[in-house]
């Protein structure tokens, strides 16, 4: 390049243009056509680079666009009840009373007893895939395992309203009923008569539905801690118990807790499996066996035959309280799994 | 001695807890699965496949419930997997280390297992408010909604796990990182990125909530995007908790179907995503 330039510049000074044309032409263009294609190039790079970073603004934006519409259509409930929206237990569309508390009640409630029995049963399925389960039984099993966890929760609703309700009717409830009926505090939570649906039913379908993520992400957990650590405590004589107990869970704990926080965010917002179940009743009961609602039941129940703008602003101010929630226990969830992450990489 | 036989003694307690555990918990998931199948299969005829939802008392299919679901996914499908896979790309190519990439990763993780039925009603605000009545494609545009976190998360993880020898090779021929990423690092995660897509669609397709107030539902034929619109889970859970037995029947069937369709897809994605494993 260096070289060319300046005998370009002598051949433009002598002046014979024809000359020049006829000899540098072809090149000339060929170095156009070059800037052209690079420039051109360079700007399907440029506009390539701005498409993909606006799509993960977007991904921002959406999530932005959710909570400030949520805000916004339950502006109507934010003026009329205040903060007693939380902790009113009316529920009236004639008189255009509502409160939240049933609702977050019932969730909250439901979680609990699915998370007390999922979280056990989930973390003995993780140390049964890795550390008890024969080899060839291990892949099958973590595969429909995974599997499990992502048929869609209507189907536990289903099976739920047709299978599991009548059975829990039948055959659990009046035991427990009479078997408690006795024991001071017990009584309560066990009195009533058996419907087969309410918050005991629907917080053991939820069980469950989240099983799988509990189970599936503790086992990914617990495959993180490095062989070398289990092969010590091994060496020094440890039981399997014991490796589990003092080697696995202390190493993998904040994972074991960010998997079960997952689950749990499952839990709280998880609809079709408990809607079915449920009963849809509007108030607090300390009974386990009493139909009650969810904050995603009553959403789904009612919100297409919400007539007035104060009732449809009380469901979508459930769905704002709902989405606060399951914001803040995913959040912790994923902060957990990123600090395991960093961990094992 | 005493001390052996106690530790032994907590040890097979402990173990036989797990056991019990891993029993108990996939009896309930193989029974839950068995009792769809038994339930589900007696109501397998062809009038399922050609007919639309009947009044109850008549018989019928689900025709247009799966022609509806057909619709909003696909179109769900093709509206959420450009956005996520481009934000995808951007931060696995572009913004590997920049703040944003860490920022869109945590949040989409939160979309991820975000309650649908938030994304029902926000959907409902944003287009069945002014639109003045429930459509297909505001189901559908929900339905885009739970897509493209899961498009977006197995991007960015495929387009990771491509070596970055690939890339350092295509741009020392001098191609600009536009061709890079298009020519090279799409094509060697090409089985990945159709994986995300997958699960994705198996993600949607069983979704009922969002698709409650944004499409409601249709009993009769209609293919019409500006219409209610019939989809499978939304004729589940009104038939499910309708009292009549012909209803009933076709909600478990119904469910089957929609079961069998996800096993299906994810088992598919699993198996392109194992081959690309183990060629990694």
């Amino acid at each position: 390049m260096t070289t060319s330039e300046p005998t370009r510049r002598e051949s433009n000074g002598t002046g014979d243009m024809s000359d020049m044309t006829m000899e540098d032409a072809a090149p000339r263009s060929a170095v156009v056509d070059r800037a052209k294609a690079l420039s051109s190039i360079a700007l399907l790079d440029r506009i390539f680079f701005h498409v993909t970073r606006a799509a993960a603004v977007i991904v921002l934006l959406i999530l932005g666009g959710v909570i400030v519409s949520l805000f916004h259509g339950s502006m109507p409930a934010i003026k009329a009840f205040g903060f007693g929206f939380l902790f009113s237990e009316a529920w009236n569309p004639v008189t255009d009373k509502f409160g939240a508390l049933p609702a977050i009640y019932g969730t909250l409630v439901t979680s609990i007893i699915a998370m007390l029995i999922a979280m056990p049963v989930g973390i003995g399925i993780a140390t049964f895939l890795t550390e008890l389960c024969p080899h060839a039984l291990r892949r099958p099993i973590g595969i429909a395992i995974e599997l499990l966890a992502g048929i869609p929760s209507i189907i536990y609703g289903i099976w739920g309203l047709f299978v599991f309700a009548p059975f829990v009717q039948t055959h659990v409830q009046p035991p427990l009923i009479s078997l408690f009926g006795d024991v001071p505090v017990l009584s309560t939570l066990f009195a009533g008569p058996p419907y087969g649906i309410g918050l005991l039913t629907a917080g053991f379908i939820l069980a469950i539905m989240v099983l799988p993520f509990i189970a599936s992400i503790s086992r990914d957990v617990f495959e993180t801690v490095p062989p070398v650590l289990k092969e010590a405590a091994a060496g020094i004589g440890c039981t399997t118990w014991e490796m589990m107990r003092y080697v696995v869970l202390p190493y993998s704990r904040v994972g074991v807790i960010g998997g079960i926080m997952l689950g749990l965010g499952r839990a709280l917002g998880e609809t079709m499996a408990v809607t079915f179940v449920i009963g849809n009743a509007h108030k607090v009961s300390p009974s386990l066996l009493a139909p009650g609602t969810t904050i995603s039941a009553t959403i789904a129940n009612e919100f297409t035959e919400a007539v007035g703008d104060l009732y449809t602003a009380s469901l979508i101010e459930l769905g704002l309280i709902l989405f606060v929630i399951t914001f803040i226990v995913l959040a912790i969830a994923r902060y957990m799994l990123m600090r395991i992450e960093q961990k094992s990489a | 001695m005493s001390l052996y036989a106690t530790r032994r003694q907590r040890n097979s307690m402990a173990t036989t807890l797990a056991w019990a555990a891993a029993i108990f918990g996939l009896a309930w998931l193989l029974l839950i699965l068995i009792s769809l199948l038994y339930e589900g299969v007696i109501g397998l005829s062809p009038d399922v496949f050609t007919q639309t939802t009947p009044p109850p008392g008549s018989k019928g299919g689900l025709l247009n419930a799966i022609v509806g679901s057909l619709i909003m996914t696909a179109i769900g499908v093709a509206l959420g997997t450009p956005l996520g896979m481009l934000a995808g790309t951007y931060m696995a190519e572009y913004g590997r280390y920049s703040k944003l990439t860490t920022v869109v990763r945590f949040i989409n993780d939160i979309l991820l297992s975000a309650p649908s039925i938030v994304v029902g009603l926000f959907v409902y605000e944003l287009l069945v408010g002014p639109m003045g009545h429930f459509s297909g494609i505001s189901g559908a545009v929900a339905l885009s909604l739970l897509v493209i976190p899961v498009v977006l998360r197995t991007t960015e993880d495929m387009l990771l796990l491509v070596p970055g020898s690939m890339r350092e090779a295509a741009a020392a021929l001098g191609a600009p990182r536009a061709l890079v990423i298009g020519k090279v690092a799409y094509r060697a995660a090409k089985a990945g990125l159709v994986t995300g897509v997958l699960l994705a669609v198996a993600r949607v397709s069983g979704e009922t909530a969002p698709l409650l107030f944004t499409a409601l539902n249709n009993q009769f034929w209609s293919t019409d995007l500006n219409a209610p619109m019939a989809s499978l889970p939304a004729v589940i859970f009104q038939f499910a908790l309708s009292p009549y037995k012909d209803w009933q029947q076709l909600a478990w069937t119904g469910a089957l179907l929609i079961t069998l369709a996800v096993l299906a897809l994810s088992i598919t994605a699993r198996a392109l995503s194992a081959g690309r494993r183990k060629s990694k």
